[in-house]
């Protein structure tokens, strides 16, 4: 009897802690989220030759097990389309996404075929226990001027989100808002979507 | 001679720049992103700016790519660092004259660390030892007077600008090494050089914007604004104050509003 009941309460402490731990790892600080990953992409691709030779496939294969689950990439491409995304339809909205990214993963792996000795550090940050959108600042550090990296970030029901980077005080999905705004002003949502997917055929082109 | 003639140009340049500020108040106001506002004269920027692609394409890139190839990467290195010391010196008065004597003592300890230590700037010791750039320019140093940005210009030769940044421009361009000289030909073949080095910096960056720019006289334009700080962003970061404070409804106590994590 008494044994039993203390298996039970074993067992229940033992589920309460595991829990605990768990959540613990799902509200992780968006600080530290941001360091994590930028960290453990660094090291991946220092220890990957094939990506440091510019191997897109791999690098696309990389950013998309390590990064993308901690993007939020549908208000990324929203939020660059601006008010036309509600008059867009689900396919269109799919399509425009998928172009996007192509887009952006291009940019990203540009820069991480640059990478031999960088390293992340977190700039000061400063947020309220409440805030639900916080903005990470980090430079990379290594030959030469750091260079300023910064991350916009939401939180959501499984942990903190990115929907936007800054390079070098640019934000990125804030600077295409003037470019597909013309673009759906002349051609329209289908335009923008023909534009993206050609300048991507276009890039994937001159890589070969 | 030579300093009889910068100080005509740059008198040239603020005439026509006080012509020009007086049109920017009578320029439409386009519908569109917030950096469509600020460019009412995009049709005429855009000639100036395929003007400059097509210079850049026929000189300046085919120059700056042979530069990068044949002078190894540790010379390369130190003409960076040599005209980055003379930029640091700039950046400390105009730091001064913001009125941040914080960051200016270390623009200055950093000007005087390389310049001693560093072979005149060539060797940039003061970054070995923590000592990071805190660049400031003039134009900045107009802004935090709150001069307003004033439309988008984008010059032959010189690129992107606004209305404030012109002005500032003569100033900034005229601190360069080449100030110290008194041959013509040295002080322009420092600019040159000068030049080239720029150049070869932006060209991982110029290539990967031929990559991505769906229109690329839109993505520097907005760029360059987001960077010079006119573009007001539905959520303003430059500060962290300022974003808590935008973000929310109900004053809160000052203080209590933001803890520091860390």
């Amino acid at each position: 009897m008494l044994i039993q009941r203390f298996f039970r309460f074993a067992l229940i402490g033992s589920l309460a802690w595991l829990s605990v731990s768990a959540m613990a790892q799902t509200v992780k600080g968006p600080d530290e989220l941001v360091k994590e990953v930028s960290t453990d992409v660094l090291d991946s691709v220092k220890a990957d030759k094939s990506i440091q030779g510019g191997d897109t496939q791999r690098i696309f294969a990389l950013v998309d097990t390590k990064v993308m689950p901690h993007v939020d990439f549908r208000r990324m491409t929203a939020s660059a389309v601006g008010r036309s995304w509600r008059q867009a339809t689900p396919e269109q909205q799919k399509r425009l996404q998928d172009e996007f990214k192509i887009l952006l993963v291009r940019t990203y792996s540009g820069a991480l075929a640059q990478v031999k000795d960088q390293t992340v550090q977190l700039r000061p940050f400063r947020a309220a226990p409440e805030d639900k959108e916080v903005v990470v600042r980090t430079e990379v550090r290594g030959r030469g001027d750091p260079i300023q990296l910064d991350y916009r970030l939401e939180k959501m029901e499984d942990g903190w989100k990115i929907y936007d980077v800054n390079v070098l005080g640019v934000w990125l999905v804030e600077n295409y808002r003037n470019s597909f705004a013309q673009e759906i002003g002349t051609s329209g949502i289908d335009g923008l979507i023909a534009k993206l997917a050609e300048r991507n055929r276009a890039a994937q082109a001159a890589k070969r | 001679m030579s300093r009889i003639t910068n100080c005509a140009t740059s008198l040239c340049a603020l005439v026509l720049l006080s012509l020009l500020s007086g049109c920017a108040s009578l320029g439409t106001q386009a519908a569109g992103g917030p950096g469509q506002k600020l460019d009412p004269w995009e049709s005429w920027n855009r000639k100036v700016f395929a003007f400059n692609e097509d210079l850049d394409a026929a000189v300046l890139k085919p120059v700056s790519t042979a530069y990068s190839n044949v002078v190894p990467q540790p010379v390369r290195r130190g003409v960076q660092n040599f005209f980055s010391n003379f930029a640091d010196a700039w950046s400390g008065i105009n730091n001064l004259l913001q009125v941040k004597p914080a960051n200016a003592l270390q623009d200055f300890a950093r000007f005087g660390t390389n310049t001693i230590f560093g072979v005149l700037g060539v060797i940039d010791v003061a970054s070995e030892l923590g000592l990071d750039h805190q660049y400031e320019d003039f134009g900045k140093t107009l802004q935090r007077w709150s001069v307003g940005p004033g439309a988008y210009v984008v010059w032959p030769l010189l690129g992107p600008s606004t209305v404030r940044e012109s002005f500032a421009l003569p100033f900034d361009r005229l601190f360069s090494p080449a100030l110290l000289l008194n041959n013509g030909r040295a002080q322009f073949a420092t600019v040159g050089l000068q030049l080239v080095n720029t150049r070869a910096n932006l060209l991982g960056v110029s290539s990967m914007i031929d990559d991505i720019a769906l229109d690329k006289y839109i993505f520097i334009r907005d760029a360059y604004l987001q960077r010079r700080g006119s573009l007001k962003l539905d959520a303003d970061v430059s500060g962290a104050d300022a974003a808590d404070d935008a973000k929310s409804p109900p004053p809160k106590p000052p203080g209590a509003a933001s803890a520091p994590t860390q």
